[in-house]
């Protein structure tokens, strides 16, 4: 952990809940969204999506579209030619636009590039397309039968953020696999008093950034510039370089403020198109997705799940083992890292004798998946977490009990050679129980449930920041992180002036623009604070020690930055540059990390009314255990935007396919939280215990609420005395489990 | 088809296909981007646009239906007397992460406090339960707005 040892004339900017810096701006509408940006001659793109999910591209003649007056050009499949067409940053197994088979309806067949919008739709009107329908491999349990239809002839092709090992030949749709294994589990199961066992579902999920995926490019001979909703510019410029062949530095990726991510904008998703079909165009091209297509675009993961839990007769717990299958769509997009994430979720963070671990990312005919927040551990926490209830039920313990008695403690070996636990895990769960009321007298049809769950968090560890300090003493912060409603650049910011010696209104951090600001790796994972937050505390230093030289043992005054700088250059100008470091201990390999355990530890109470099958949610209560709060109230922010996104999984949110064709792809058929389900009452604790490798002992937050309440209310259920294994609990799920239980004699509790 | 309007206390007069949308006539003709599309379908509320006082889901509403009637957008009413009111509350209670919401959020709040509509935290739910917000969660908001209201929350 590192503390300030000098002397400091402002007060403290770290720590105290500051106004957003770019409250302003976005409160007003100035703040600028890719969608606002018109470059000249900009043409407007629309892309044709396959309505089939699995069929072999018989035609494609775009020549009526071509000829259409506005129309500037089309792209098709027959484009993809002279240079390798594939791209995807874990799997290289997606075409720019489809070239003989389309594997997911949503599917870009062609792209057009007209002068005004309502060109390009008509002009995809008039593009024919002739399709032979293939056998579609509908879900995961399709996709692995025996004889079920490839969907990649393979060999699997690594991408160049892979970052999980070497990559096993794909077996059959299978694309990739993560296995766990410690001690002899098949013995323990054989020899513990009480084992449960189940089967689970848990749903395809629209992220619902409220900006959609937009993306302006412009291709002139070999420079690139896109100006696009990306969370990971740094990845997107490397993919679109190997891609159309460039040097790196001849593409610039420009993000100005995300309207929401949540994962769905992390690595590359409309870039390579839109580029494309600018090259052709020989003109700048905006696509902008409608919320239809940005649902095809990317999505969280479905998973099935079978799981067993052992337990001692006294509550010890003994052992689990875990096989589970994440449905990644057509393309493998960030299932590989999905699939591991949630392998490493599944256990839980206990004391075993022995767990094993089989998870598998597999191919289907639905849109790819990709991040969600807190993937994996939103996956697995709630099947693990029943399980430990079911396991207290069945002993006649508190569920609360069991957790005390087994929670790993800080410093104990989660996985081999990986992080150590970093966080106080039994004081977390006592404090959310507590929150919600944990042990008071209950109402008929009210429960309550804890959850506690990890998140390996942080991605590949490599940030760099540079610190200017301006002749007129104000400060900028040049770092790649993207402001996707995080709150980074006001972290950031609180972080450079806590540093230098500023106020933090003094302080500006710029978005990012691969030209201009220094290399970091990615906005997501929960990495910003801890490492961006990092490379900008290690430039700004710089800069400070730089200013205390040249004060030569004078105080430092804000109001006397400008008269230092002036002293150092001879006159009223020039700047003073710091530099700033993140890089891996390690090889930053999968194995050696994560670079911390994100803390997904909440509580719910529920209300289910009998009759209706509903749900309400009365109470929840969250622990942001983020080692030191920059900002304590964005922090809050944070958990409490997790908590939503969590109820709204836990309760409706789900993408409803038949075979392999998406039925609710509107707003009026997925239905995310609105201000009326918020809870009576939401609580977000945040725990400091500077047990954080960020700067002042911090580390991230933002994620875990959201797979803890998920978790927390299907235990609340189930304290309720409704047991559920399939999400979203949507009342219709909910009464006929109730019809069941009363059935089976077990309702009323 | 001409169209002649007041948007922001101007008066506009501009030659617009019939089937221009409000949002489209605003963002391309205007020039004023502080209202989004997101949903198209009147459900997220983020294309909300004051027309006679009122919201309006101006992606599912005529440019020509506009036509006589006052529009206000987010960029005419940060020049309106309390505004500032607004905007501190909304920072003050940090109710907005990403921003893409937060104009329309802030014109239909406008249009409640006007008329009295927010008693009491369940309505202040119920009234903005047409404008989604994806990253706060609400609460921020709720805070922020029963502070503007004067109401417990």
């Amino acid at each position: 952990m590192t503390t300030l040892s000098r002397p400091r004339t402002v007060a403290p900017q770290v720590g105290r809940s500051a106004p957003r810096r770019d409250g302003a701006e976005k409160v007003r509408g100035q703040a600028e969204f890719a969608g606002d940006i018109v470059v000249p001659h900009m043409l407007h793109g629309k892309v044709l999506r396959s309505p089939l999910p699995h069929a072999r591209l018989v035609s494609v003649d775009a020549r009526a579209a071509e000829s259409m007056p506005g129309v500037v050009c089309v792209l098709t499949g027959a484009d993809m030619t002279g240079r390798d067409p594939y791209w995807g940053h874990a799997i290289r197994d997606r075409p720019i636009v489809a070239i003989d088979r389309v594997r997911f309806a949503g599917e870009p067949v062609a792209a057009v590039a007209a002068e005004d919008e309502a060109t390009a739709l008509a002009a995809l009107e008039a593009i024919a397309v002739e399709y032979e329908e293939l056998p579609v491999v509908a879900d995961v349990e399709a996709a692995l039968a025996p004889d079920a239809p490839r969907l990649h002839e393979g060999p699997l092709r690594p991408g160049l953020f892979h970052g999980l090992g070497e990559l096993e030949p794909l077996d059959g749709n299978v694309c990739y696999r993560f296995r766990m294994d410690r001690g002899e589990i098949e013995a323990v199961l054989a020899h513990a008093d009480l084992v449960v066992e189940g089967e689970y579902t848990f749903p395809a999920v629209y992220q619902y950034a409220m900006e959609t995926h937009t993306v302006v490019a412009h291709a002139v001979g070999d420079q690139i510039t896109v100006w696009a909703s990306c969370q990971h510019p740094f990845l997107v410029r490397a993919e679109l370089a190997a891609l159309f062949d460039v040097p790196l530095a001849n593409v610039r990726v420009i993000v100005p403020f995300l309207g929401g991510g949540f994962g769905s904008k992390s690595y590359t998703k409309m870039e390579p198109i839109t580029v494309a079909l600018a090259r052709k165009a020989g003109k700048p091209v905006r696509i902008q997705n409608r919320v239809s297509e940005s649902m095809v675009t990317t999505r969280r993961h479905g998973m099935r799940c079978r799981m067993r839990t052992a337990m001692t007769a006294e509550g010890k717990l003994l052992g689990r083992d875990v096989e589970c299958w994440f449905d990644t769509g057509a393309y493998a997009d960030n299932g590989p890292r999905v699939t591991a994430t949630g392998a490493d979720a599944a256990p839980g963070p206990y004391r075993w004798e022995a767990y094993r671990v089989n998870a598998a990312c597999v191919y289907t005919n639905t849109a790819p998946s990709g991040s969600y927040r807190a993937f994996g551990a939103t996956h697995l926490q709630w099947i693990g977490e029943s399980q430990i209830d079911e396991l207290a039920r069945r002993a006649g313990l508190d569920p609360l009990e069991v957790r005390r008695a087994n929670l790993c403690v800080p410093g104990d070996e989660l996985r081999a050679g990986g992080k150590p636990l970093d966080a106080d895990l039994v004081g977390d769960v006592e404090r959310a129980a507590a929150a919600i009321g944990w042990g008071e007298p209950k109402e008929p049809n009210v429960g309550r449930g804890v959850s506690v769950g990890l998140l390996a968090a942080g991605a590949h560890p490599v940030s760099t920041a540079v610190v200017r300090v301006e002749a007129d003493g104000r400060v900028v912060v040049l770092v790649g992180t993207t402001e996707v409603g995080q709150g980074a650049r006001t972290a950031l910011a609180q972080i450079a002036a806590e540093e230098v010696g500023v106020p933090v209104e003094l302080v500006t951090v710029r978005g990012a623009d691969t030209r201009f600001t220094p290399y970091d790796r990615s906005t997501g994972a929960s990495r910003s604070t801890t490492l961006a937050g990092l490379a900008v505390q290690r430039a700004a230093a710089q800069v400070r020690e730089q200013l205390e030289q040249i004060a030569d043992g004078e105080e430092i005054e804000p109001d006397a930055i400008p008269g230092l700088i002036a002293k150092r250059f001879g006159l009223a100008g020039g700047e003073l540059i710091g530099h700033g470091e993140v890089a891996p201990q390690g090889t930053g390999s999968y194995a050696e990390g994560p670079v911390f355990w994100e803390v997904c530890v909440g509580a719910a109470e529920v209300e289910v009314d009998p009759d209706l099958g509903t749900v309400r949610v009365r109470k929840t209560a969250t622990i942001a255990d983020v080692g030191k709060a920059i900002n304590p109230l964005l922090v809050e922010r944070q958990d409490e935007g997790g908590t939503m996104q969590g109820l709204g999984n836990a309760l409706f949110e789900e993408m409803v396919y038949d075979d392999g064709l998406l039925l609710n792809d509107t707003l009026l058929d997925y239905r995310v939280p609105s201000f009326e389900d918020l809870p009576d009452e939401m609580t977000c604790i945040v725990v400091e215990n500077g047990d954080g490798p960020g700067p002042y002992g911090a580390k991230g937050c933002g994620e875990g609420s959201l797979a803890a309440v998920t978790a927390a209310v299907v235990n609340a259920l189930a304290d309720a005395g409704v047991p559920m294994n399939e999400l979203p609990l949507t009342p219709e799920r909910v009464w006929r489990r109730i019809r069941q239980l009363e059935e089976e004699g077990t309702w009323p509790k | 088809m001409r169209l002649e309007l007041t948007v922001n206390g101007k008066a506009v007069a501009r030659e617009v296909a019939p089937q221009t949308l409000l949002l489209d006539f605003v963002r391309d003709e205007l020039g004023l981007t502080g209202a989004k599309r997101s949903c198209e379908v009147q459900v997220c509320g983020t294309c909300t646009l004051l027309v006679d006082g009122q919201p309006v889901s101006s992606c599912c509403y005529l440019a020509a239906d506009a036509a006589g009637r006052d529009v206000l957008t987010i960029e005419g009413l940060q020049e309106q007397p309390g505004f500032e009111r607004l905007e501190r509350a909304f920072l003050d209670h940090a109710a907005l992460q990403c921003g893409f919401c937060t104009p329309a959020m802030l014109l239909t709040v406008s249009a409640l406090l006007r008329d009295g509509e927010l008693t009491d935290e369940e309505r202040i739910k119920q009234s903005l339960a047409g404008n989604i917000c994806r990253c706060t969660g609400y609460r921020g908001i709720v805070e922020a707005v029963a502070d503007l209201a004067g109401v417990h929350a």
